[in-house]
């Protein structure tokens, strides 16, 4: 009895870090957020409560930056996800072959992973900027060059360019290790019974390969609707030009930080929370689906 | 497998494939460190140049000296990443050996509570957490960036399914030779961790290093900002002199290349880890 309690001490004794870190810094904030979203809250100096009732959740509805917001980073998941999962995949498929300098190249696309988002950032606004490798570029070949910086119409898209390019290689290597995963016998099998390169692709690599991709999808999704950073440091933290890279955590960050009315934001928030929840039902929905037949 | 000629051929595109991808990779990395060894007027003129004509060092030399807080940002972003990781590596291993291997009263409730917390988006605990720095008056220290950090359900995870796996024997024998549970996990099970530990590393120092919307929300005041935030305020200084920019750039991915090229091996293991538990 005595050893038993003594194991149960122990046992709080390793887990006490993290229950109170993750007790007042993850399921406090998430309680607080909840509880103020129905609040006003003022951050001049001091901090202010006023409860508010719905009042937040309905302001939504007239705020036309929300919509704006909201469609910028829907049509941000909507293009970057598919492409950087089928990116990822094409990837891991090529260096999954048994080729020489597989491990040279795993390393060698890994290199944007590891950068920071500020850092890349910064270059591909110089390589997008007037003087910059994509207008020499263009004008190498004879094409005309572009202001593409400026422009509301493809701002968006350079950042979704430079995050496709930076997220796929860590993808392609959750992908790697489950090719890895795949037992040699089945293609062999396949072989015997006279199966081509792409029924053995289609029949046995892809079926394998769903639980993981429900995985790189739904990191995906979370990841991209949180886009923040790139958004940021591109437009000087004003979503601009004419709102085209306003996201819907840079609004969040503006609502808090420049206007000072955190209820709203953290309303805000709530609504991004549901609709990110949302998105991954939908998607294992369809995932569940197509594992029926 | 390799017979035909059709099979060649299949080869040889994955070679240009992959090799086309590897160049894809690399050149705005490329041009960017070039561009940090060019004069201004060299950029300006062109720019369409991956080897300086005139090489120069001044632009390292100007960024130190023209922005007396850029090595101070340096320090910041050192100290917090440095201590976020070990105390992640300590906290995170503690937990996740108490989830896999002692008997307590809510040990299974615990562990319940660890995977619901990773499917929490980050973000909304941001405000949140800015308020309750505040009310601890920890905006603009550093203890308002690492103690909210120190912990990372994802790693307790991770740790927890490593230790599961962890051959028992090694700790009875501790335990009959006479150690506790304290001393068996410091001084048995927690050296033999070592490649979950470096795994977990890497990707702490990273994300870390890396992290841009807390310490923009927590620090204020510009002797406390960290890399990403000194580097954002530096561009809004000097948005057309982009060889200073992209020296400060280079300064900045340094460290973080050392890191991973010192700990590649465990990345791609961690990598893995995660997953393929899912």
């Amino acid at each position: 009895m005595k050893q038993k309690s003594r194991e149960a001490l122990s046992g709080y004794a390793f887990m006490t870090p993290a229950i109170v870190i993750l007790g007042v810094f993850l399921a406090l904030p998430v309680i607080y957020a909840i509880v103020l979203s129905f609040y006003r809250v003022q951050l001049l100096g001091e901090v202010d409560f006023r409860f508010a009732g719905l009042r937040n959740f309905i302001r939504i509805q007239d705020d036309e930056r929300v919509w704006i917001a909201l469609a910028n980073t829907i049509q941000y998941v909507a293009i970057v996800v598919p492409i950087q999962t089928i990116l990822a995949l094409v990837l891991a498929l090529l260096l999954n072959a048994k080729i020489r300098g597989r491990s040279w190249f795993r390393v060698a696309f890994f290199l944007p992973t590891v950068t920071s988002s500020a850092v890349l950032t910064l270059i591909f606004m110089w390589i997008y900027n007037s003087n910059g490798l994509l207008n020499n570029f263009l004008d190498a070949v004879g094409l005309p060059t572009y202001n593409w910086l400026g422009d509301p119409q493809v701002a968006l898209k350079g950042i979704m360019l430079m995050n496709i390019w930076a997220t796929a290689p860590l993808f392609m290597v959750i992908y790697l290790a489950a090719l890895q995963d795949i037992p040699e016998s089945l293609y062999e099998a396949a072989s015997i019974d006279g199966a081509t390169t792409w029924e053995k692709f289609w029949c046995i690599t892809l079926p394998f390969l769903k639980p993981v991709t429900f995985f790189v999808i739904t990191i995906g999704i979370i990841g991209t609707f949180q886009l923040f950073d790139q958004s940021y440091i591109f437009s000087n933290g004003s979503g601009g030009p004419d709102n085209a890279t306003l996201t819907i955590v840079l609004l969040i960050y503006q609502y808090a930080f420049n206007r000072l009315d955190m209820g709203y934001a953290l309303a805000l928030t709530l609504i991004l929370a549901l609709v990110i929840m949302l998105a991954t039902l939908i998607q294992r929905y369809f995932f569940r689906e197509e594992s029926l037949d | 497998m390799l017979k035909t000629n059709t099979v060649r051929w299949w080869i040889w595109l994955m070679y240009g494939g992959l090799i086309i991808y590897a160049i894809v990779t690399f050149i705005p990395f490329l041009w960017a460190l070039s561009a940090s060894f060019k004069p201004l007027s060299e950029i300006s003129a062109s720019g369409g140049n991956f080897i300086p004509q005139e090489f120069t060092l001044e632009n390292y030399k100007a960024i130190f000296a023209q922005e007396p807080l850029f090595g101070r940002w340096l320090f910041n972003s050192a100290i917090v990443a440095i201590f976020v990781t070990l105390f992640n590596l300590l906290f995170n291993s503690m937990a996740g050996y108490a989830l896999a291997r002692i008997q307590f009263p809510g040990n299974r409730l615990f562990f319940f509570l660890v995977l619901a917390v990773l499917v929490v988006p980050a973000q909304i605990t941001l405000l949140p957490k800015f308020l309750i720095l505040k009310f601890l008056g920890w905006l603009n220290s550093y203890q308002g960036l690492v103690v909210p950090t120190v912990v990372n359900a994802t790693f307790i995870f991770m740790m927890r399914q490593f230790f599961v796996n962890f051959p028992k024997e090694l700790e009875e024998a501790a335990q009959l030779d006479g150690l506790n549970r304290f001393e068996t996990f410091f001084q048995i099970v927690l050296p033999l961790a070592k490649p979950a530990l470096a795994a977990q590393t890497i990707f702490i120092f990273m994300s870390s290093w890396n992290d841009f919307l807390l310490p923009l929300v927590v620090m204020s005041n510009p002797e406390m900002f960290t890399l990403p935030i000194g580097l954002n305020a530096f561009k809004g200084q000097y948005i057309t002199y982009w060889n200073y920019i992209m020296a400060a750039s280079m300064v900045f991915t340094l460290p973080a290349l050392i890191i991973y090229a010192f700990f590649n091996r465990y990345f791609i293991q961690g990598v893995t880890f995660t997953g393929g538990k899912s």
